[in-house]
């Protein structure tokens, strides 16, 4: 096995709940509740989760945006917790995140150029000052934009661009690690494929590795080499795609699973349906013992007093890590091995040429006021949103959005 | 076509009966939304039909027309910038297009009725739960308030929302997304509509909470009988619960079929390219063939087919001629010039 790149020691994380004219303290959200796993180098590790089981602030404990209340992460066998600013800032250049957002999360009065480029003012050793330009039109190339729209703004492009340019940036400075949170979730159905496999060519050739933060577990089997599944700001079962997808041992992976829609209407009424009641319990005062225990349909009187320990238990092929009292493996979805199959390029393919109405003009789907009339280029005119009621702007945004360049 | 053969009760309510089955008929529907920077055509001749207890689902990414066509259904586009040119929509053989709007506000609830992706921003945050169900009664069938909220208290049991009697009078903000959407469900089957439109229902649930909603959806169908339209992108829930599935791209329906055909043999190089372009949770190393470029500008469409661009199998004809959708195979349409050869591949 490579050598391990990132640690995650413990981390645990909880924010304070204030109450009262005193902001007293009278309780933790505890978001993230000692969560151990290793990262191998240019290998990728899935974090699944429904929402408020602490993976995306776990991510952020990785990229240290946020100060982990215990535990530590080490980062190439040094601990990052108690490293000066100077160091942190060193340390950030290998670790980089890409956010869930492309709206929210690209500055809208900044053009391309300097969003990708900002790495380069803080870590200015990298590139020197006269080749940046050149080395943001590479990074743009390599991620499949036209390298000639450095100078337009966030606003002029899609969604799926957008995503691009957030990989752009977080792949400039040559980071051995990518923390990318929910980097496809907010994308159409026929774009999400396009940059999964964007994310997929960047490892090959960057030799990244990633720790892909997702609550769609059928993207993550796809991208994952390991996965590992959060529940209320603990790991319930850590192992490879294979062992967690299919040979799951604890309850809640197998919940889990049995939740996702296969497409593929003859599965109907075939596959085992297990259906939890009840919602997530709130993390600011989980239950005692095993934190699933309040929806499990195994749960004993053992569940609600000892808390599980991650550790290997067996799952009739070998064994992988599980925290449940009662592991054992059960076949949720039956697994085809297709790595063999190549799809049909008659009918897709990442390749395909320009659009003929490049010229067409982008909304402001996210990115508020019209902001490209500095530009002196034709883009200024067509930069102009239509004004999507404020209603509905789901479907309506993408009225105003528009190819406008593609990957090549 | 004008209003046909208006049966009006001594009331002058209208009773609609279905007609041979059918409850809802879309027929050559354009929808077009005109701003300050020309005219963006969202929907482009679009028809289907709706028969009593069938499930279907309208497929389609973001700016396909797929919310806008429900919309145009349940009359709640905002008019203007949104234009109807022409179409019609029969409720039971009545035209809701040629409608006045006092006719129209009495099928919105007890006939037809829809469910929103966002239950949050779609429910009143400044009325309890029980008020705002209770109100469907209140207003349509003029019922006092204990009883309204009686009546409120019982759908609430029946969406399998825990405690309804307690949590009758809570805020909406006191509920989880999921439960939330339950109290959504609530309303719109409060008046025993013959047409429920769910429009992204659990898009931004998660996925166990999900397949609490999506079940119960199924079984509220199946013991009210009800007609009702999915509208989503994701192919996994369409598989589990639609009938049949008409799928939509740049405001046209592409391809329309039932569901056991769609999938085992898509009759359109789109319908194909999302099948094979979506990860499978029950499938490993599948290689992701993704669709290239992006959906059209609607204020741009390209000539032909709007899907050429994108499109491997394109020829001169597909850039020149927009394809019709026309009949393929028995009871499969399809818009290509080449579905034939998309079926059989």
């Amino acid at each position: 096995m490579p050598e391990v790149v990132l640690s995650a020691q413990n981390l645990v994380k909880h924010y304070p709940i204030r109450r009262g004219v005193l902001r007293r303290t009278v309780g933790h959200v505890k978001a993230v509740d000692g969560v151990s796993f290793d990262l191998h180098k240019g290998e990728t590790l899935g974090i699944v989760g429904e929402s408020g089981c602490g993976k995306s602030t776990l991510g952020r404990l990785l990229m240290r945006l946020e100060e982990p209340t215990s535990g530590s992460v080490v980062f190439e066998g040094q601990d990052w917790s108690g490293a000066s600013p100077k160091d942190t800032r060193r340390l950030r250049r290998d670790i980089q995140i890409v956010f869930q957002d492309p709206y929210t999360s690209l500055n809208p009065r900044m053009t391309v150029g300097d969003i990708v480029g900002e790495p380069f003012e803080i870590h200015a050793d990298v590139v020197p000052k006269g080749g940046r330009r050149k080395r943001v039109q590479e990074l743009l190339d390599l991620v499949g934009l036209n390298p000639e729209h450095i100078n337009r703004y966030p606003h002029q492009f899609s969604g799926g661009q957008r995503q691009r340019i957030g990989i752009a940036r977080g792949i400039a400075l040559n980071p051995k690690v990518l923390v990318c949170d929910e980097p496809v979730s907010a994308l159409d159905v026929s774009v999400q494929a396009q940059v999964v496999n964007l994310m997929e060519k960047l490892q090959d050739e960057l030799g990244l590795a990633y720790v892909f933060i997702a609550h769609d577990l059928s993207v993550v089997r796809h991208i994952s080499d390991r996965v590992g599944v959060m529940y209320l700001g603990r790991m319930a079962e850590l192992g490879e795609e294979d062992e967690v997808y299919a040979r799951p041992t604890h309850p809640y992976t197998q919940a889990l699973l049995s939740a996702v829609p296969v497409p593929d209407p003859t599965l109907r009424g075939k596959r085992d349906q297990i259906v939890l009641v009840g919602d997530v319990p709130s993390p600011a005062n989980p239950p005692s013992g095993c934190r699933f225990h309040t929806r499990c349909w195994k749960a004993q009187d053992v569940c609600s007093q000892q808390e599980p320990q991650l550790e290997l238990r067996d799952d009739g092929h070998g064994a992988h890590l599980s925290a449940c009292h009662f592991a054992e493996p059960r076949v949720i979805v039956e697994t085809t091995d297709v790595s063999g199959l190549q799809p049909d390029t008659r009918f897709t393919t990442t390749e395909v040429g320009d659009v003929p109405d490049s010229g067409a003009g982008l909304g402001a789907a996210g990115g508020g006021e019209e902001l490209g009339s500095s530009q002196a280029d034709s883009t200024a005119e067509r930069a102009e949103a239509m004004d999507p009621p404020a209603r509905r702007p789901d479907d309506l945004s993408a009225l105003t959005e528009d190819p406008q360049d593609r990957p090549r | 076509m004008t209003v046909q053969d208006t049966t009006r009760t001594d009331t002058g309510a209208i009773r609609y009966e279905p007609q041979d089955g059918v409850l809802l008929e879309v027929e050559d529907l354009y929808v077009e939304f005109h701003t300050a920077d020309g005219v963006a055509t969202a929907i482009n001749g679009v028809s289907f039909e709706l028969r009593q207890g069938e499930s279907l689902a309208i497929l389609g990414e973001s700016g396909s027309g797929k919310s806008v066509t429900a919309q145009a259904i349940m009359g709640i586009l905002d008019m203007p910038p949104a234009v109807i040119p022409q179409g019609h929509i029969r409720y039971c053989g009545h035209d809701l297009l040629t409608m006045d709007e006092e006719q129209r506000r009495k099928t919105r609830g007890p006939e037809v009725s829809m469910i929103f992706q966002d239950a949050l921003s779609s429910l009143n945050p400044v009325f309890p739960v029980g008020w705002q169900i209770a109100e469907m009664f209140r207003i349509h069938r003029g019922m006092n308030k204990s009883d309204a909220l009686d009546q409120a208290i019982r759908l609430m049991e029946r969406v399998q929302i825990p405690a309804a009697r307690e949590r009758v009078k809570a805020y909406p903000h006191q509920f989880s997304g999921g439960m939330r959407q339950r109290i959504m469900i609530a309303m719109a089957i409060a008046l025993d509509p013959a047409v429920l439109i769910a429009d992204e229902p659990t898009t931004a649930l998660d996925v166990t909470v999900q397949a609490q909603i999506m079940s119960l959806l199924e079984e509220l169908q199946e013991e009210r009988q009800m007609g009702l339209i999915l509208i989503t992108h994701d192919l996994g829930v369409v598989a589990d619960v639609a009938d049949r599935i008409a799928v939509m791209y740049a405001g046209r329906l592409v391809e329309k079929a039932e569901v056991h055909e769609l999938y085992r043999s898509p009759a359109h190089p789109y319908t194909r390219g999302l099948l094979e372009s979506i990860p499978r949770l029950d499938q490993k190393g599948q290689t992701l063939a993704a669709i290239g470029g992006l959906p059209p500008n609607l204020m741009r469409i390209p000539p032909g087919c709007p899907f050429n661009p994108r499109c491997r199998m394109a020829q001169d004809v597909c850039r020149r001629d927009l394809p019709a959708l026309r009949e393929v195979a028995p009871g499969r349409l399809s818009a290509c010039h080449f579905a034939e050869e998309v079926i059989d591949a």
